[in-house]
């Protein structure tokens, strides 16, 4: 029993690890970018000491709301067309950081606007009276005093994605969680199961411990 | 002395749901070039509602605001950053960037007017030695007192040489060693430099020892403007009156208070005055003003005597001819016991 799931690891392991790496690598790196963008424009086209632009604002906080409404092994399955229009093919773990990327953009992107509204508003108010035009307060004010939650937010969504991975590795994605369910559930491998579990575990530790030290240090 | 702040007919108007509001109903005043100038009046009077149309943190509703003589409510954009350059603010609750350094929180003002990178450290230290803090400029600002934060949020207001600092209630938050900090600072800037500084305070001392003028408002409106020290030795209008009889809030013993019933506060402009009108009363009237509390402040340097003293006649007749007379010669008012009682 242990012999045989032994062997299947070191078989399939380094595979599904290489999977899982790219999917997170991937979407974790474009979504950050891309989340953090569409955060800041979800903040700025509302407040009307920056960028007040009533129509862009519910555009873009609609077309959130909508992907964000749709569960995610939906929205792999509706992102499809998009993704092969992309990547040439509907599956492996490439064709799977499409999805994950959509769905990390619009969550990380609510956060971050979450976070950038809880900066204290004199704080914002003192800076505008300085004669600082909006970039500057955008460097130098909203990031710096939003940091920590935005990297309490990163973490979540980072978290968060771990989930996504497992469940774009179910519909063709590879990756660890497809190793779970492969020889965990269908070929009666609990061995292979529980191991697969206390990775994603201790990564999530992990990067819970990592998110918490950044945004600690953030914080004065 | 020109003027270099005009209210003209300034109008604020807020709406709540439905419901218009006026926070600042038609106010028209003058501020004069280099003048400390005080803003006083209870709370939700339109003070800082009033303060913050100069910088436009608050556009008006209708009415022109002119600075150095040019109308600023429609500037936007460049221009409304130019004045703002010229314009350096404070708060009550200092408003320092809680993530940024006391050097960044200084050196941002300098970057909003894109000084040269090479110029802005050296700056910074000068500042920050202006207001007695440059041995703080690693620190962050949870690591100061109240009255260190408001002075790098000083040294933050007067980065770019403003002619014009607004202080909103800069010194409401603090106890009184920190206030007697923050007062001493600005008061020693104003003397190395012609700045004209526009205050709001509700405290009493505050204004004794720092405004040239002062206007009272009420309820949206200007409602008195005047020196501080005629505000003081004479207050026209209830809120300054308020405001100055929290400078005559002495805490009378109860016995006293209820011994005596007819207790006057009488204000005079010259030191010496009232041996003069307390003794003719005497001799006059026959009749006794016993000095129940007094003392003498000075408000900008000159002497203000204030005095308690209590009015033993026997007849309503004669109180009022005493009332009368004293009337013409100080500043008198009936006195409620501690104005907390
Ligand atoms: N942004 C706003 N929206 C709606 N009402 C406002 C706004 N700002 C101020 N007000 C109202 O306008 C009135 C005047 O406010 P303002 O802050 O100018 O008073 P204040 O004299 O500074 O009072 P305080 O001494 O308490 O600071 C208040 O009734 C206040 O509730
Ligand atoms: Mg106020």
């Amino acid at each position: 029993m242990l012999e045989q799931t032994l062997r299947i690891l070191r078989n399939e392991l380094w595979k599904a690890f290489y999977e899982t790496a790219v999917m997170m690598g991937i979407s974790f790196a474009l979504s950050l970018v891309l989340g953090l963008l569409l955060g800041f424009a979800l903040y700025l086209t509302e407040t009307g000491a920056f960028f007040k632009n009533r129509a862009l604002n519910s555009i873009a906080s609609g077309i959130v709301n909508f992907i964000r409404s749709i569960p995610f092994i939906i929205l792999v399955v509706f992102t499809l067309p998009l993704t092969f229009y992309l990547v040439g093919t509907k599956i492996g773990p490439v064709a799977a950081s499409v999805p994950m990327t959509i769905a990390a953009t619009v969550f990380l992107a609510r956060l971050v606007e979450g976070g950038l509204k809880e900066v204290d508003d004199g704080v914002i108010e003192a800076a505008l009276a300085t004669g600082a035009r909006s970039l500057l307060i955008v460097r130098k004010v909203l990031l710096r005093e939003a940091a920590p939650s935005i990297a309490r937010a990163v973490t979540v969504v980072f978290i968060n994605l771990i989930g996504c991975s497992a469940m774009a590795g179910m519909v063709g994605g590879g990756g660890i969680g497809n190793l779970a369910v492969q020889y965990g559930y269908y070929r009666y491998e609990t061995g292979v199961m529980v191991f697969t579990i206390v990775v994603l575990v201790v990564i999530v530790q992990i990067s819970q411990h990592l998110g918490d030290y950044v945004a600690s240090k953030f914080t004065h | 002395m020109s003027e270099i702040i005009k209210f003209d007919n300034v109008e604020v108007e807020f709406t709540r749901g439905s419901e218009r509001f006026t926070a600042v109903g038609g106010v028209s005043l003058s501020i004069e070039k280099g003048e400390f100038f005080g803003i006083v009046g209870a709370s939700g009077a339109g003070k800082s509602t009033l303060v913050r149309t100069i910088n436009l943190l608050q556009r008006p509703t209708s009415g022109r605001v002119l600075v150095d003589g040019r109308d600023v409510t429609a500037l936007k954009g460049r221009e409304l950053s130019a004045l703002r350059l010229k314009i350096g603010m404070i708060f009550q609750h200092f408003n320092l960037i809680r993530n940024a350094t006391v050097f960044d929180n200084v050196a941002f003002a300098l970057e909003a007017s894109s000084t040269p990178r090479a110029q802005i450290a050296p700056r910074v230290v000068d500042l920050l030695r202006l207001v007695g803090l440059e041995d703080k400029i690693r620190l962050y600002p949870g690591s100061l007192s109240g009255g260190q934060k408001q002075r790098v949020a000083i040294a933050r207001a007067l980065a770019n040489k403003p002619e014009i600092l607004l202080c909103d209630e800069a010194t409401s938050a603090l106890d009184p060693d920190n206030t007697a900090e923050v007062v001493e600072a600005l008061k020693r800037i104003k003397e190395s430099y012609p700045i004209t500084v526009v205050f709001i305070t509700h405290q009493e001392q505050v204004a004794r020892s720092l405004f040239d003028r002062i206007a009272v408002m009420d309820k949206g409106r200007v409602v008195e403007v005047g020196y501080a020290y005629d505000i003081f030795a004479h207050p026209k209008s209830q809120p300054a009156r308020d405001l100055v009889a929290r400078a005559a809030d002495y805490e009378l013993p109860r016995e006293v208070l209820e011994r005596e019933k007819d207790l006057f506060l009488l204000t005079f402009k010259e030191e010496h005055a009232y041996d003069a009108v307390i003794s003719e009363v005497a001799r006059r009237f026959g009749t006794d003003l016993s000095i129940i509390a007094g003392k003498i402040d000075y408000i900008r340097h000159k002497p203000l005597g204030v005095l308690l003293v209590s009015l033993r006649t026997v007849s309503e007749r004669k109180r009022q001819e005493v009332l009368a007379y004293i009337r013409e010669r100080a500043c008198i008012t009936e006195y409620k016991g501690a104005s907390n009682a």
